[in-house]
């Protein structure tokens, strides 16, 4: 059995391709053994069933909204008996368990100031029961619950900012990332862990089935999304922006939403390129205010 | 007192349970390592998302007398996603067509 297999393993149920497993095992081996809670979602289902568990640490599943108050409730529990050095408290939560469900939660844990570090699986959907939008999907995509017709061109509002709520909730470090580059979030989550108090990470992670693109295409996706800079990779320390990932020769937003069958109805929909012109919008801006252009 | 507290509350289960499902029947293709090519990097270990690529000696050493690696593969978990032959950057992974789905 390799290293990582001993904290968490295969033989989990997720879609072949799927990036969420490798945000987990990125995620693990900066953490080493600690204590896991995890919100209701795609990661819970494909890796808590009975009996089939594919973790090696210790692992709480309670319900959807929660995850962030179950974490802070273990880190006060460790700290009153003394167990601090048995490793770190570590939040696993959907993107829609965190920008709608769990967001109230999330917000007193930042509050009180817990030593924790809330790891944001962002797959832009509640994809487990099959792609309907969250806060976090962007718009133009087409959902259960914003499906592409005859007037709607998919999603219609933005997608939340959640690193800027984070920020604003003072956590001291706050990052994306993204499992196109999993060396990176290791390293993201090994600096996270120097500082004491909450952390927030949000890693943009690949649905094969959600967005329609074959398990071979995951990867080579998930980078588009970083070199279009529609997912922006950044770094806060105290509120600080400290380091961002720099891209030459910066793609055009179509190069990205093409493969996916999410945006598929944009190249032909009567509003769709007005909805490609907002992306770009979103994208140029996003390369000016964190200046990822190198 | 002093004893660690021990409350089993709820369903509990196992460490890597997971491990007695073998998902490797999932897919219709299944990763080949091209030993030859494999320059023993660790990409494709680290973006395998199902944790079944290893480095492992092969019994030989290279010229500056270290052990050599390669990429192997464990099929009881291969869901032939095709992510590691994507990533390797040494065209030492190919996918090919499981028998039964050939024809
Ligand atoms: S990515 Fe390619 S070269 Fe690197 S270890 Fe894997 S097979 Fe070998
Ligand atoms: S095909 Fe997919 S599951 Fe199989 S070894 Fe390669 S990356 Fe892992």
């Amino acid at each position: 059995m390799s290293e990582n297999m001993r904290l968490f393993g295969s033989g989990h149920g997720a879609c072949p391709g799927c990036g969420l497993p490798i945000a987990v095992k990125s995620v693990l081996e900066a953490t080493g053994p600690c204590f896991v809670a995890n919100s209701t979602g795609c990661l819970e289902i494909i890796s808590s069933q009975y009996g089939k568990s594919a973790w090696g640490v210790p692992y709480i599943h309670s319900v959807f909204e929660n995850a962030a108050a179950v974490a802070a409730g273990i880190e006060a529990a460790l700290k009153a008996l003394g167990r601090k050095d048995e490793g770190p408290v570590v939040v696993f939560a959907g993107d829609g368990a965190t920008a709608d469900i769990g967001i109230g939660c999330l917000s007193g844990m930042f509050d009180r100031g817990h030593d924790v570090l809330y790891v944001c699986l962002d797959n832009e959907a509640y994809q487990n029961t099959g792609n309907q939008q969250s806060g976090l999907t962007p718009p133009g995509s087409s959902t259960t619950t914003t499906p592409a017709g005859k007037v709607l061109p998919g999603k219609v509002k933005a997608k939340k900012d959640m690193p800027a709520i984070a920020l604003a909730h003072k956590a001291r470090y706050v990052a994306t990332a993204s499992v196109a580059f999993p060396r990176d979030i290791t390293r993201k989550v090994k600096r996270a862990l120097e500082f004491e108090g909450p952390k927030y990470i949000q890693i943009h992670s690949v649905c094969v089935t959600g967005w329609g693109i074959d398990g071979k295409q995951a990867i080579p996706v998930a980078r588009l999304a970083v070199e279009t800079a529609l997912y922006p990779l950044i770094e806060f320390e105290d509120g600080q922006l400290v380091r961002v990932r720099k891209i030459k020769d910066r793609k055009p937003v179509e190069e990205y939403l093409k493969p996916q069958r999410r945006f598929r109805h944009l190249f032909k929909h009567p509003k769709g390129k007005e909805v490609i012109a907002e992306l770009q919008r979103v994208a140029d801006e996003n390369a000016k205010k964190f200046g990822l252009d190198a | 007192m002093g004893e660690k507290l021990r409350i089993t509350l709820g369903a509990v289960s196992r460490p890597l349970e997971s491990l007695k499902i073998k998902t490797g029947d999932w897919g219709a293709e299944y990763p080949v390592v091209i030993e030859e090519n494999c320059k023993a990097c660790g990409d494709c270990v680290v973006y395998c998302p199902d944790l079944c690529i290893e480095l492992v000696e092969t019994g030989e050493v290279d010229e500056k007398g270290r052990k050599k690696k390669v990429a192997k593969v464990n099929y009881d978990y291969c869901k032939g996603c095709g992510t590691c032959s994507v990533v390797c950057r040494h065209d030492a992974i190919k996918m090919e067509i499981k028998e039964i789905y050939k024809g």
